[in-house]
């Protein structure tokens, strides 16, 4: 390969020009040579789109998943901040709870979705439950994180001219947790939304994951790409969200 | 770091897990906790036990591990030289970097049902699910180091005649080591992580199978103490991943 100085396009349509190339190349391949029961082109898939947003059960299963994820994480950045704060704030705190955690954060939480199911049943619950034990480490791991990044002096000084805690936080701590703070809320909902699917492919009577289940065992493949787009388009959405949030307000940041 | 405050928190520590402990214990007391929901620590323990005096985990074990390094190895061949491939142009790297990065933040496990579809109950969707989702780390990892080698190694090494190879094995591999290095034990970490979340949906054998038939048949306690087997043994690949790759860094500098 050669090293061009003026490249023949920009980088984003090659993008594209890729990504149409690896679909038309799907599409002949599913058309002519796939068993439809296994495979099926993707303009059958975009076809099953509407079939799917006309259906209100799936249309309802989407919402359940939405709702389950935004509850999920909502408690994982609640909680996992305060821990995180609670724990990263103090030293000695941090050197000896913060191994226990990182222990937890370890453990192969899908082994431990059985128990889930048990205590919690089989509707939204355990997968909100199971959600936040994926999602609340990320958040507290960052927040640790975040507060190391503190510059004592600054502290200092704010206790001196007589801040009291509150001022303290306002002013000092939470602008400067900002970047890993939304650094915590990506992480952390990616792996929320890794805990409510797996939670609903596991067992459940609704939500994204049921469906797909659905499908592939009653070998409708149309159906079944076309909700894994939804289900994509979903997490794209909330991933550009989190990012566009942690570009916008660790601007201030220089550093 | 005072040796008295390195105590302290040794005793902390143990004394949150002793706390825990006890908790378990306490909420196991008749008339608190169902025992289905939540088994007593001593057979827990006991089961736990049992798991290395008799031989009825292997083959669950087993399964597992294969699945595991045949989808580790897949991806990491994969991943690795379509990383390398990609970045050997600096144009390629502007085109797929994005792209993949992309892909990766879809939730992978998502394709789960597709697999069950295309490979069967068996370990073969476990592999797949496991290799798609190490791949990711690999690739970009390997991006990520070939392709931000600093210019100034690559212009004294052209200006000193190298040719592809010796560039490669001298220069471009230690410079990118460590990155790579990086990748391959995130891959491996999530690999094992998948399959056993794979096993837990559907399978036919392996750790997350074990555990799942266990919860459904009410074995509280024997399911805990698989549990623990499992919990343990993400803790050791773990620790020995993350020593492999600090030796590994070391031993290239």
């Amino acid at each position: 390969m050669t090293e061009r100085k003026g490249p023949l396009m920009s980088p984003g349509i090659a993008r594209l020009l890729v990504i149409l190339a690896l679909v038309l190349l799907w599409e002949i391949g599913a058309r002519y040579y796939a068993d439809p029961l296994f495979l099926c082109p993707p303009s059958q898939a975009v076809g099953a789109l509407q079939h799917i947003f006309a259906d209100p059960k799936i249309v309802n299963a989407i919402r359940v998943t939405i709702y389950e994820v935004v509850v999920a994480f909502l408690m994982s950045v609640a909680v996992g901040m305060s821990v995180g704060l609670a724990v990263g704030l103090h030293g000695f705190t941090k050197q000896s709870i913060l191994p226990v955690i990182l222990l937890l954060y370890a453990t192969p939480q899908a082994t431990i979705l059985p128990l889930f199911v048990l205590s919690f049943g089989i509707g939204p619950a355990a997968k909100i439950a199971f959600g936040v034990s994926h999602g609340i480490f990320p958040v507290i791991v960052t927040t640790v994180a975040g507060v190391q990044n503190l510059r004592q002096p600054l502290l200092t000084a704010a206790r001196s001219m007589g801040a009291n805690r509150l001022q303290v936080f306002n002013a000092i701590i939470f602008p400067h947790m900002i970047p890993s703070f939304f650094t915590g809320m990506r992480l952390g909902m990616t792996s929320v939304l890794l805990g409510v699917l797996l939670a609903e492919l596991y067992v459940s009577t609704a939500g994204i994951g049921f469906y797909t289940r659905l499908f592939a065992e009653s070998f409708s493949p149309p159906d079944l790409f076309a909700l894994i787009a939804v289900l994509a388009a979903i997490a794209v959405t909330l991933n550009e969200l989190c990012r566009t949030a942690e570009r916008r307000f660790s601007r201030w940041h220089a550093s | 770091m005072k040796p008295q405050t390195r105590i302290a928190q040794r005793f902390v520590q143990l004394g949150v897990l002793v706390a825990i402990l006890v908790a378990w214990y306490w909420a196991t007391l008749p008339g608190h906790v169902n025992q289905l929901l939540l088994p007593a620590p001593l057979p827990v323990f006991r089961n736990f036990w049992i798991l290395f005096t008799t031989s009825s985990i292997w083959p669950d074990l087993f399964v597992t591990v294969r699945e595991w390094i045949t989808a580790f190895l897949i991806a990491s061949i994969s991943g690795c030289t379509l990383g390398y491939v990609i970045s050997r142009s600096a144009y390629a790297v502007r085109v797929f970097d994005p792209l993949l990065a992309g892909l990766y933040s879809i939730p992978a496990i998502l394709l789960f049902p597709l697999y069950l579809l295309f490979f069967g109950l068996g370990p073969g969707s476990k592999i797949a699910i496991g290799t798609t989702i190490a791949f990711f780390p690999i690739v970009l990892n390997t991006i990520a180091g070939l392709a931000y080698v600093d210019k100034a190694y690559i212009t004294a090494a052209k200006s000193m005649g190298a040719n592809d190879f010796q560039m490669f094995w001298n220069v471009m591999m230690p410079a990118a080591f460590p990155v790579v290095l990086t990748g391959l034990r995130l891959g491996c970490i999530v690999a094992f992580l998948s399959i056993l979340g794979g096993e837990t949906i559907s399978s036919l054998a392996g750790l997350g199978h074990r555990i799942v038939s266990l919860a459904e048949n009410m074995e509280s306690a024997q399911m805990f103490g698989n549990i623990l087997f499992a919990v343990a043994m993400a803790f050791i690949i773990n620790g020995v991943v993350s020593f492999a790759e600090a030796r590994g860094r070391r031993g290239m500098q």
